[in-house]
This record gives structure tokens, sequence and C-alpha cells, in this order.
């Protein structure tokens, strides 16, 4: 049986279709690099002769050609799959270089014009006495505000955010479990500025002055619900067998928890805190309508007026004239700075840590 | 609470070893379960107060607002009588969040899927890094890019968006000026919500698994053919939930807003002309010059932005938990 | 129709890691071929070379020769696309489409290559399901989800859906490894079938499976652990079970080792 030779095919379905061979007609591998320089010339050739000026146009044409290009030409010379697979590819990476390029053109811009009026002074120096026209002074005030209401914000949600994805993994069951992790959802989604407008009808109420606490608070909300989900998912990644070790020890649940779960998740969980810190230290609305601003330094987060980064960005272009920019940049390129900072050592202490979560 | 220790060693004599042990165990873990159920209230707590401050200053705001808050063309609580409504407000807030997620979804499912499953293995692992740091990038500095760079950017392809397709009416210029529109601040809303949408459909598509990809491989399937049989089906859910996140980001979007729009109290389907308003841009420029009154109108509008981002990720999640019934046994 | 695999000299990478090395073998058409070896001896890697699916893997590359009949499967101008629509497979854990139904797992292969009309692909559908012995069980429920049937069914789902598209070969990577003994005994049934129309190759870890099932059987070893994996030799079952040439596979199947 082993070694009955090719007999006649057995009832040929009739589907299938003729049995091609393996080997078929093929583009050479570096066809995607023809085609993308033969669009990018017609694209430039076209933009020319219609008279476009604006960049955006050429490339949209170049992208539209590559695509159309190598559609047709796979399909001639290929087959219509391939054809398909090609348009899916192309698609795919004409997607990516549209979205790269203003990114990174963000992040060009802002250094690039925001190195201009950084310097040691400028990072020393609040606005105090400087006309906002006029070049001179400095982000010294926003700093320390950021650095304050952050910290604040930091302070508060921390601790009621790790309470609370712990009662969510450890202790929650029933109604008031799922009542918080759907409101905790919910939550994530608030704009900033209907958390500080919700602040400022605390503050109307009760007749309260803007001040940095306001600001922290708002921001606090804001904080809070990421804090819980990142650490919920992190506590969620400790193993059973651990708890159940320490259980069997006759430790009792709380001690299990501070001293075992805790610890065990700690990498992830200050991750997850500094990713959070990162997003609302550029959180500009609540503390437009809640700290006000000012241009001194004001270094009590209690009372008055106080700036911050984002906030001082914000105000330097309203100024609108080019020191104003300038420093508008320039306090942008800091606070860009601060953020990918905190992200990088974040991500840093993610991965360092990462074996020891047990995963 | 070094001193249970002690009581641990040394039961009452009255009671078994057992019993000492638990109730200090007791007392310990009810702290702890009071403190960490206590929170989870504080956020239930802290949600409730937020729609209850924000109906109550909205109502006393919305009592005293002489025209129609749905329906007036008009921002004007400290006139005389004070008008104002958010028709213009609500049409700019969706408009300009319609015309980002259109832009920035099937982009960032493209994104997703070029690190997921095309882009060369050693470009992947920092590309997804750099994706994940620009969605931190703050949005003031998104904000003033847009205003200083992009809007003068944009300004050619607008003309020729005009000039080639002002038949869709909706294409068609009829105002000069820069492009300040609710065009370029979708746009700009796209760019910005790029980053999130990438990141949370990327995992996504990385987490399908292995196996339901090659069982297309073996039947002899392209890779567009892979992707169209086993991953798009298996991310579905997770690329609209992360839509969602965008959609709810796009909607309340500030500063990015307030920066490029130049505002006007007016609602025209001619994208491109300058003017319009959205509920977050409205409440960051009027803010400054709000009394009393003026800051209970703003309020009310804010809690109508509000419920709509309610709306919004309620609707994700109902979405979310709906596909997850549907393929539920997906072992 | 079935054809014969003939391959020489080939050996597989992981990255820089060599997997298997130098192997040559011929198998029948219309034969059931098992490999069996300790784990981690390549068979499961060799077997992914035989449809080019090995390449799939990060790093995966292949040097030697496949000839399909007359026709190398890593010659220059061939698309791997078509190898693996000619040569099909079934994988250790059941894998059906989670989000298709019975009938769309089935015709997902005869989709991919073209329209279909209804009945026509109605006709392939049931003849695939008969031939994988399902067709009894799932008639009346072709629209439901394929993740709704039961680890064996899931399996045989599996095997109807590779073999709808007639490929040449069908390859199967310890399909039973997953299942209990019923299901494993209906999917041996089905291969004892199955071999009147395709060239099988199939890879196990039971010895009493190989030798139920199979015509002829190839032993894979390690020279050591970190060194690639090697065919010892290949023989008619009957031989290797009764009376294997090398001491090594006599070993593995007594059980001394393995």
């Amino acid at each position: 049986m082993s070694h009955a030779v090719v007999s006649g095919p057995k009832a040929a379905p009739p589907s299938p279709g003729p049995r091609r061979s393996l080997n078929s007609r093929s583009l050479p591998r570096w066809a995607p690099l023809g085609f993308a320089a033969v669009s990018v010339l017609l694209g430039v050739g076209i933009s020319l002769a219609a008279g476009w000026e604006s960049r955006v146009q050429w490339g949209l044409v170049s992208a539209l050609l590559f695509v159309l290009v190598s559609y047709v030409v796979t399909s001639a010379v290929e087959n219509r799959r391939q054809a398909t697979d090609r348009l899916a590819t192309s698609l795919v990476w004409v997607c990516f270089i549209l979205a790269v390029i203003p990114l990174l053109s963000l992040i060009w811009v802002t250094v690039s014009r925001g190195v201009k009026a950084l310097d040691g002074y400028f990072l020393t120096h609040s606005m105090a006495g400087v006309p906002g026209f006029e070049a001179g002074g400095g982000v010294y005030h926003a700093i320390v505000g950021t650095l304050e209401q952050v910290g604040l914000a930091t302070l508060v949600s921390v601790p009621v955010g790790l309470l609370t994805a712990v009662y969510l993994v450890e202790y929650g069951k029933g109604a008031l479990a799922k009542a918080v992790t759907f409101f905790v959802d919910v939550m994530t989604g608030i704009p900033s500025i209907v958390a500080g407008l919700f602040l400022l009808s605390i503050m109307l109420m009760f007749d309260l002055q803007p001040s940095g606490l306001m600001g922290a608070l708002a921001l606090a909300i804001l904080m809070i619900p990421v804090v819980v989900r990142s650490t919920e998912e992190m506590l969620k990644l400790v193993p059973n067998e651990l708890r159940e070790a320490s259980l069997a020890l006759g430790v009792p649940k709380w001690r299990t928890i501070v001293k075992v779960v805790i610890p065990t998740a700690l990498g992830g969980i200050t991750t997850g805190v500094m990713l959070a810190i990162a997003r609302i230290a550029g959180e500009t609305a609540p503390i437009m309508l809640l700290v006000f601003g000012t241009q001194l330094i004001n270094a009590n987060p209690f009372d008055g007026a106080q700036s911050s980064l984002p906030f001082y960005i914000w105000e330097q272009y309203r100024v609108g004239s080019e020191a104003s920019y300038d420093r508008a940049w320039a306090a942008a390129l800091v606070l860009i700075a601060f953020v990918m900072i905190l992200n990088l050592v974040a991500r840093g202490i993610a991965r360092w840590k990462a074996p020891q979560t047990g995963r | 609470m070094a001193s249970t220790t002690p009581t641990d060693l040394t039961p009452p004599p009255t009671g078994p070893a057992l019993d000492g042990g638990k109730s200090t165990g007791r007392l310990g873990d009810k702290i702890f379960i009071g403190l960490s159920r206590g929170s989870g209230i504080l956020v239930l707590l802290i949600m409730a107060s937020i729609a209850a401050f924000l109906t109550y200053r909205a109502v006393l705001g919305i009592s005293k607002d002489e025209g129609n808050f749905l329906t007036t063309f008009d921002w004007n609580p400290a006139g005389d009588p004070p008008v104002f409504g958010i028709a213009v407000l609500l049409f700019g807030t969706v408009v300009s969040s319609i015309i980002a997620m259109v832009i920035a979804v099937p982009i960032a499912v493209g994104i997703a899927l070029f690190i997921s499953h095309y882009a060369p293995r050693r470009l992947a692992a920092p590309l997804a890094y750099v994706v994940d740091l620009l969605a931190a990038v703050p949005s003031i500095i998104y904000g003033i890019w847009g205003a200083l760079f992009l809007v003068p950017y944009l300004e050619g392809l607008n003309l020729w968006l005009d000039q080639f397709f002002a038949w869709t009416y909706v294409f068609e210029k009829t105002e000069v000026g820069v492009a300040r529109s609710l065009f370029t601040v979708g746009i700009l809303l796209a760019i910005m919500i790029l980053p999130i949408v990438t990141s949370v459909s990327r995992e996504v598509f990385l987490q399908v698994p292995r196996m339901n990809e090659e069982a297309a491989l073996a039947l002899g399937a392209t890779r567009w053919e892979v992707i169209r049989m086993s991953v798009l089906p298996f991310g579905r859910s997770g690329v609209i939930s992360a839509s969602m996140l965008g959609l709810g980001r796009a909607l309340g979007e500030t500063m990015a807003v307030a920066t490029v729009l130049s505002p006007s109290f007016l609602i025209s389907l001619h994208l491109l002309n300058p003017g319009g308003g959205t509920f977050a841009q409205n409440i960051a420029a009027k803010f400054d010059e709000a009394d009393q009154l003026g800051r209970d109108a703003l309020i009310a509008s804010g809690l109508v932005l509000f419920i709509l981002t309610l709306l919004v990720n309620g609707a994700a999640r109902l979405i979310i938990a709906r596909r997850k019934e549907y393929s539920g046994a997906n072992a | 129709m079935a054809k014969r695999i003939d391959v020489s000299g080939l050996t597989a990478y992981y990255g820089s890691h060599k997997a298997i090395e130098d192997i040559s073998m011929t198998v029948e058409p219309r034969s059931v071929t098992a490999f069996i070896g300790p784990s981690g001896c390549g068979k499961s890697t060799f077997l992914r070379t035989l449809n080019r699916m090995h390449e799939v893997t990060p790093g995966g590359r292949v040097e030697g020769k496949v000839m399909l009949d007359d026709e190398n499967l890593y010659g220059s101008g061939v698309d791997p696309v078509t190898v693996r629509r000619t040569v099909g497979m079934v994988f250790q854990r059941p894998n059906p489409f989670p989000t298709m139904s019975i009938f769309d797992n089935v015709a997902a292969g005869l989709r991919l290559n073209g329209s279909y009309k209804k009945s026509e692909l109605a006709d392939v559908v049931e003849r695939s399901l008969k031939g994988a012995n399902l067709w009894n069980e799932v008639k009346d429920r072709l629209n439901k989800p394929g993740s709704g049937l039961s680890g064996g069914q899931q399996q045989r789902l599996c095997i109807a859906r590779a073999i709808a598209v007639e490929p040449d070969v069908l390859l199967m990577d310890e399909p039973c490894s997953a299942l209990d003994p019923i299901s494993t005994l209906a999917i041996e049934d089905l291969i004892g079938e199955l071999k009147e129309r395709f060239t099988i190759v199939i890879v196990t870890h039971n010895m009493q499976q190989a030798a139920r099932v199979s015509d002829r059987t190839a032993f894979f070893n390690l020279a050591a652990v970190g060194q690639p994996g090697r065919l010892i030799e290949i023989d008619d079952t009957e031989r290797i079970f009764a009376n294997p040439s090398v001491q090594a596979t006599e070993d593995y199947i007594s059980g001394r080792f393995g």
C-alpha cells in the first residue's frame, strides 16, 4: 500500500481548480523600494507641475501613487491575492510614515525652538517685573508650582489608589467591588477640564480662593484611576502561591498583603505611579481654572495663586510676541524633558523589576 | 503593630490558642479592610459629588439663562439679559472629534499592525517604545505646535481641498482666513490620539494566539489574509475600546483646541472655514472674563461635556462586554 | 493527489542555534510516516520545514532541499504561500478560528483561493467534514462557532479544514496530544482512511500510536544536550519496533531513555 505509485487522480474535486506549480512569477525583493522611488519622483513631478506649495500635498500625492503603483504592478506580474497582500503592506507602511512625520516634527520643533531661550538664567528666575512681550525672565516659579502641585496630587492619590486597588484585587466581591471597578473606568475618561470645573464649583460653594492645593486636588482626581488600574494589574500578576504560602504560615491576611503581595509588585506599582505623574504634570486646564497663575514665585501651595509649567506655556503663547513664543518653547522643552525622564525611568524600573514579579 | 506578637505567644488561658491568634489578626484585618474598602467608597463618593456639584451649579446658571440653553447660538452670560447656549459647542465638539476619529483610527490600526506584524523585528520594539513615549507628550505642547507650526502648513492642503473637493460642500472654503478651522482641530486631535489608540491596539494584536495565526498560515494565507482571518477578528473589541479611549480624549481636549481654533459662535458645515467652538475650548477661552454667573454657565456646559464622555465610555464598555460574551469560549 | 517528499541535506536554524542537522529521507506517497524521538530532538521543527512554516518563527531559516515530486520547496521563485496551500498542516492543539462558524472554518482555505458558488462551497464543506468523520455530529449546527465543539471534534474540524483545499501532503504535529483516549482513537481511525488520498506525516510522542497508524517510522535524537537533532534511522514501522538497526532506537523504544 505504501508503495502504490502515483495512479490516476481520485475523483478530482471540482473546486480547487487546476493545480498550480509551486513556481510562480514574482517580483524581486527590492520591488517595494523601486515602487517608492518611482512614486516619490512622480509625486514631486506632478506637484511641481501643478505648482502646489505645501509639502503636505507632495507627500500625500506620493503616498497615494505608491499604493496605486504597487497594487497595479503586482496584480499584473503576480496575481490578485498577492496584489491585495501588497496593497495591505503598502497601506500599513504609508500609515506608519504619515504618522511618524508629524510626531517627529513635534519633537524636532520643540527641541530646536526650545533651546533658543533655555539657559541657566531661564531655569532659575521668575517672570517678576518682566513685561510679557520682552525677552528675559524665566520659568523658575512655574517649575516650583508644578513640582508642588504634582507632589501634593501624588500624596493624595497614591494611598487612595493603592488601597482601592488592594480592595479590588484582594477583598473585592459583590456589588460594591463591581461599582468601584465601573466607576474607576468612568473616572479614567473624565476630561481634565471637568475635574477642574468640579473643584471650581466647590470653590464657589465654600468661597475658597485659588491655590496650588485646589489644582493638586483636581490633578489627584485625574491620577487616582490611573494608579488604581496599573496597581490592580500588578497585584493580579502576583502568583497566588505566594499568598497561600504566607497564609499557610499563619500570617494574617493584611500582613500578607503588606509584607508579601505589595513588595512583590512594588516595581510595577512604582512604574504605574510614575507614568501617572508624567501624565498629570502636563495638565493645563485645571491649573488654569483653579491656580490662576502668577508671575511671581509662590512656594506655598496652600495660599494664593501659583504657576505651573503647562500653564506658563499657555500664558506665554497667549502673549503672542517673539520673545514670549521663545519662552513658551523653552518651557515646553523643560516640560517634555521632565515627562520623558519620568517615563524612561519608570519603564527602566519596570524592565529591571520585571523578572521578580514572577510572570 | 509589633505589640500584637506577645499576645499571639501568650494566649489567655481561658480560650484555646487558636482563638487568640485569630482575634489579633482579625483586628488588623478589620482595620485594613476598612481602609481599603473606604478608599473604594471614596472613589464612588468623588464620582457622585462631581455629578452633584456640577449639576447644582449648572442649574443655578441655566435658571438665569434668558435664551434656550440647548439651541442658542451665543455665549453672553454677562449681557443684559444673560444669554448663552451650547448648540455651537456641541456641534464643534462632535464634529472635530468625528474628524479626529475618521483620520486617526485607520492610521492607528495601520501603525499597530506595522509594529506587531510588518516592521522588521529590530525596528518594532524601539518603535513601540517611541509611540508609548509620544502618548505622554502634554496636550499644551501639541497645542502650540499645532498653532505655530501645523496651521501654516495646512493652508496649502486647505486650498487644495477647496480647489478639488468644493463640490462636497464640506470642503468648500467660503471665508478667507488662516486654517484655524474645525478641520485643522480635527487633524491635530487625530495626531494627539494616534499614540494612545496605537498602543492599545498593538497590545491586543500582539495577544492574538500564535496558533490562530498559524492555522491561517498553514492554509496558505498571505500575510494580509492571516491578519484578516485571525488578527482583526480577535482584536476587534480591543480596537473599539482603544478608539473610544481616543474619542474620550478628543471630546474633552482643552488646550490643543484653545490654541488652534479661532472661535466664533456659528455653526457651519464648511469645515475649512475658521470658526466654531468646543466645550472645553470655550471654557478655557471664556473663563478669565467670567463673573459668578459666567462661571456657572461654563460649569453647565462642562456638565454636558461630562455626560457626553460618560455616554461614550459607557457605550465602549457595553460593546466590549458583548464582544466578550460572543467570543467567550475562544480558549 | 498525493506526492512524494524527498528531503536531502536539510539543516534548520533558530537564529544562530542549529536545531536539526543534515537530514535526508524519502516519504512515499499515500503512506503514513511517523516521527518519534525524545522531546526537543527537532522532529516538530523538521515537520515544519516541510511546508515552510519553520521560517515563520522569528529567526527561523533552512538550508538544504525538500523535493515535492520534482519541485524544490526552497527553490528560488517558490512562494511559501503556495507551498502551504499544497502541504496542509494540523497542529498540536486544535485551533479553529474562534470567530468563525463551523462552516466558515472548513471553507476558510477555499475562500482564500478565489470565489466559489454557494452550492460548490457547501459540497466541498460537506465532503471534507465527512472525510474527517465529523459530518454527522455537526451537520445540524454548521452555523455555530467552531469553538463550541469538544476538543476531539475541534481537532477533526481542523483536519476537515486542512483537507478541504485538497493538499498533496498532510502534516500532523502531535495531533492527539491534547485529546482524551476516545477522541484519539477517532483521529487514528481517520488517519487510516486519509492515507488513501494523502501523503501523511505525523509527529507523535506516543509509540503505540506510531506503531498503530504508521507504515514507516523515523527516529530522531540528539547527540547531546545543545547539539542539533539528527535523524537516526527510518524504516518500515514493523522493523523499527521489532528489530531496529541502531542501538539508540531500541533503547528509546524499550523505554530505556527519553
